[in-house]
């Protein structure tokens, strides 16, 4: 077990401090936010600094009329969409608090944590993923220096489009002080539509049908165990039953389309973001495919045991394994990549959290961290190479 | 004319034996006849031209693979290019530079509706996209208005931007995946037929890059069902400010409209006389709205927006009844460029993004700026996400009135930045606003994104002079100067 110390830098000259001083020694920095995603990765083999990201919170400027919301990313989450929705907006991409799939209590979630970990939820679907809606941020860079990329307005093509990469980049290449984040108004109403009784192959074409029709279907998501297919769709009150109508029609051969109630619909999504289905799994892995081979691959899958839930009209499956096995050459046959969510430790230190790349992207990818990092600063081990 | 970096007059020099390897790799794809290379010595940035040194038209992956592979042993460098219409000289050829034409990978490579994806070469132009799923009832949502012509390739390369991208998006929120060549002839694939890619988001960073990072040689893009209806509204305001407040209203309300476009008074002028949509013809500004969806949703919202602007003190408002209507409405907007054109004998499309709050106070300030110089200034302006897209007529035959115009331009885009904006929304960096762009980053965030470039390319072959201010300004005569002495990284690559 590696050497920990903790640092909660308060402001940029802060982290440059600390990018500094770990070039000088042999200590490597790990940012974290609430943690509600530590057990993602390995445990860091070196000597580790923890900096608690905490130290950057609040909002820093939110006009609701220009869609932009400036927040630093120690913010928690939970007071993000708070504020949001006091306004009527909220985040599109339907971010959501990990803490509960790794077995912690809810609300410790950050929203550089999400950004960082490329969180999105079952919305992603119609509306993208946190990449989609960052618009700009301030940095620390592991040169130890201060820079900003992006800017506070939704369209920019001004210098490369370094937010992309700041989503999911996992606290690597760069410490994020600010964030600019798209805002969009919350639909007026939302309806949960479900058809029961489907196998895999026959919920995906549904979710595909509902989704090349003029349903407008914001989310759409199978689950195996109650047999369940629901499509939500979000919007004013006449659309949405506009929608309702022509998708009953549209599937009528498929089944028939039961709304549920309101506690019931919420029920159903929650158990897409705590995944409580799968709390028993010792090995919880994200599955990310073409939809369309879903099916397939949900079969081969299931033959060595594995359960799991479907989302994103089958481009998003959340599966738990006993053991690691073949899952990734499966996936990857596929035409998907699987990263390992949770698992314990010695099963973490031994099987890269996020899915190999081909080695001409690989090397690219260690280029571009390098032209952020070049002395590895943040690179803990938590993610293999360094 | 603008600094372009120093020519190599060695590789110049060995222009016939540099054609004659091109041409063991693509044997009937190599173009050096002075004449034929004239067609692409600019690209939409007309008032800067160069004929290439040569340029090459690969067909296949490994051809454009080989290509660079052996430009980038020789130490030669390449322009990538599409459809030439870049409006930021993004294509600008180089004396000493290959260009790298794309016109040839012109197929739809497959597609797949029930997954709603389609993988093209990127040649293939982005109304070509939907041509080829229209029939099925979809389409691909970002629509430059270059779309007839201007490739995917390009597309991609610039993340363009059309009228719809308020609520469908950019290009880069609607591609999934590229193939790329590096400079050194390694191909790699980012993304694909997923909602997203393992690893780094290194596509995001790619889409954007403007032909400085690699060449695309496929594209796998997302499409839509085509919306059941459409509709749109023609509402004339007495001033900027209440059609902008009545554009913050309608956001502020829950509603994205599919596009929300709004026209100044010289603008609606101009192109009413050119297209005689029924403008009216005394509003200060125009707001051109569209509503898309089911009919019921059509429906609802025409009636929250027509409420909302008339709470604004709207003195017009009509509605389209028939997708005539609605054409017409769009007619005055989409000829806006050559309703101008007509006016005067040269105009120059800027493409700054404000926050939209700003907007009067800009507008007024580009009014001043153009007393100033004595140039007429025409705006159309993609209301709801802040893209304002000045015109500034001028006369290049009037010694002085193209540098005037620029210097115009340069001050605009400046005033952008000033308030809380950007120098292109849409349009790129490209050669033409290179130099403005420590206006928005410090010597040391350029340093940051050119080693970035570096781990891409780390000689800077592809595309040289573009997006970044050159290190070295060259001066009277050709004599280069250096002026930034003083760098952040001096560890890293110079070009
Ligand atoms: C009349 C007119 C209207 C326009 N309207 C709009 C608009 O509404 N919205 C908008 O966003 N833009 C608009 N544009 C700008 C332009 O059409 C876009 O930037 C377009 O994407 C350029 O595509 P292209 O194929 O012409 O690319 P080119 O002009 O040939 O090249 C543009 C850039 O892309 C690079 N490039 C091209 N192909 C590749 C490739 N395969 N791999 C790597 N790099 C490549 C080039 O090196 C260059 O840097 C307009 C232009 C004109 C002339």
């Amino acid at each position: 077990m590696a050497s920990v110390t903790m640092a909660c830098p308060r402001d940029a000259a802060d982290l440059v401090a600390l990018v500094a001083a770990a070039r000088a020694g042999a200590t490597r920095l790990a940012l974290c936010g609430g943690g509600s995603k530590a057990a993602f990765g390995a445990v860091p083999t070196g000597p580790v600094t923890r900096v608690d990201m905490r130290g950057f919170a609040g909002i820093v400027d939110y006009d609701p009329a220009e869609l932009v919301l400036t927040v630093r990313p120690g913010t928690p989450l939970a007071e993000v969409e708070t504020l949001l929705a006091a306004h009527g907006q909220m985040l599109a991409f339907e971010p959501f608090d990990h803490g509960p799939i790794h077995g912690c209590a809810g609300g410790a979630a950050t929203i550089g944590g999400v950004i960082a970990a490329g969180v999105a939820g079952s919305r992603r679907l119609s509306r993208g993923q946190a990449r989609d809606h960052l618009l700009g941020f301030a940095a620390v860079s592991g040169r130890g220096e201060a820079f900003v990329a992006g800017a506070r307005v939704t369209k920019n093509v001004t210098g490369y489009d370094l937010p992309k990469i700041a989503c999911g980049s996992w606290g690597r290449m760069f410490a994020l002080t600010e964030l600019h984040v798209k805002t969009l108004p919350r639909a007026e109403m939302q309806q949960t539509l479900v058809i029961d009784g489907l196998n895999p192959a026959a919920a995906v074409l549904a979710m595909s049908r509902a989704l090349g029709s003029q349903g407008a279907v914001a989310a759409a998501a199978h689950d195996p165990i109650a047999r369940r297919t629901a499509l939500r769709l979000e919007g004013f009150a006449a659309s949405v039953a506009a929608r309702r109508a022509l998708l009953e029609g549209l599937l009528a051969d498929t089944g028939v389309l039961g709304a549920l109630d309101a506690d019931a619909a919420t029920a159903f999504w929650q158990g897409f973001r705590d995944l409580a289905a799968l709390a028993d799994a010792p090995l919880l892995w994200r599955v990310i495919v073409p939809a369309g081979h879903a099916p397939g691959l949900i079969e081969a899958l299931e033959l060595t045991g594995a359960r799991w839930l479907m989302d994103w009209a089958g481009g998003l499956l959340w599966v738990g394994t006993r053991a690691d096995g073949a899952l990734r050459s499966l996936v990857e046959a596929a035409g998907g990549h699987a990263d390992l969510v949770r698992a314990d430790a010695a099963t973490r230190g031994r099987i890269p959290a996020r899915h190999p790349q081909a080695p001409a992207v690989a090397a690219l990818e260690a280029r571009v961290r390098r032209a952020f990092d070049p002395d590895g600063v943040f690179e803990t081990g938590r993610f293999g190479d360094s | 004319m603008l600094a372009m970096p120093p020519v190599d007059h060695q590789v110049v020099a060995r222009r016939a034996a540099i054609a004659r390897a091109l041409r063991a790799i693509v044997p009937d794809g190599v173009i050096d006849d002075p004449d034929a290379l004239r067609v692409y010595e600019s690209d939409g940035l007309t008032a800067y031209r160069q004929p290439p040194l040569l340029t090459v038209l690969p067909q296949t992956t490994a051809q454009v693979a080989q290509i660079l592979r052996w430009c980038h042993q020789q130490g030669i460098k390449v322009v990538p290019r599409g459809s030439g219409t870049s409006l930021s000289g993004g294509a600008l050829p180089l004396a000493d530079a290959v260009l790298l034409g794309m016109g040839r990978f012109n197929r739809i490579l497959s597609i797949d509706y029930q997954d709603r994806i389609v993988v093209t070469q990127p040649g293939v132009t982005n109304l070509a996209i939907t041509r080829a799923v229209e029939d099925a009832g979809f389409y691909y949502a970002p629509d430059p208005s270059s779309q007839i012509a201007c490739s995917i390739g390009g597309n991609v390369a610039e993340n363009s931007g059309g009228v719809h991208c308020l609520k469908y998006g950019l290009t880069t929120n609607n591609v999934l995946g590229v193939e790329m060549v590096l400079i050194d002839g390694e191909v790699v694939r980012l993304g694909g037929a997923t909602f997203e890619a393992a690893g780094l988001d290194l596509l995001g960073l790619v889409v954007g890059s403007e032909g400085l990072l690699g060449v695309v040689t496929e594209v796998t893009v997302a499409i839509l069902p085509r919306p059941e209806t459409a509709r749109a509204l023609l509402i004339g305001f007495a001033g900027v400010e209440a059609a902008g407040q009545a554009v913050a209203a309608i956001i502020a309300a829950g509603i994205i409209p599919a596009g929300m476009e709004m026209m100044d008074k010289a603008a609606t002028h101009a192109a009413e006389a050119f297209v005689h949509a029924g403008y009216p013809l005394d509003a200060e500004a125009l707001l051109i709205i569209e509503l898309d969806g089911p009919q019921a949703e059509c429906d609802h919202l025409i009636d929250a927006v027509r409420a909302i602007t008339q709470g604004f003190g709207c003195t017009s408002c009509r509605i389209s009844e028939t997708e005539a209507d609605r054409l017409n409405f769009w007619a005055g907007r989409k000829a806006a460029f050559p309703a101008v054109g007509r006016l005067s004998p040269d105009y120059y499309c800027m493409d700054g993004t404000i926050p939209r709050r700003q907007l009067a106070h800009v507008l007024r300030r580009m009014a001043d700026l153009s007393a100033q110089y004595g140039l007429g200034v025409a705006n159309v302006f993609h209301a709801g996400d802040g893209n304002l897209h000045p015109l500034i007529m001028y006369d290049a035959n009037i010694a002085g009135q193209l540098e005037q115009a620029e210097a115009f331009g340069a001050d605009i885009l400046r005033l952008c930045v000033e308030v809380g904006g950007v120098l292109t929304g849409e349009h790129g960096v490209g050669v033409e606003k290179r130099d403005l762009m420590p206006a928005m980053f410090t010597d040391g965030e350029l340093a940051q994104q050119r080693s970035l470039k570096a781990a891409f390319d780390p000689d800077g072959l592809l595309n040289p002079g573009k997006v970044f201010p050159l290190l070295h300004r060259c001066a009277e005569q050709g004599r280069v100067h250096v002026h930034h002495g003083q760098t952040a990284f001096p560890d890293l690559p110079r070009f």
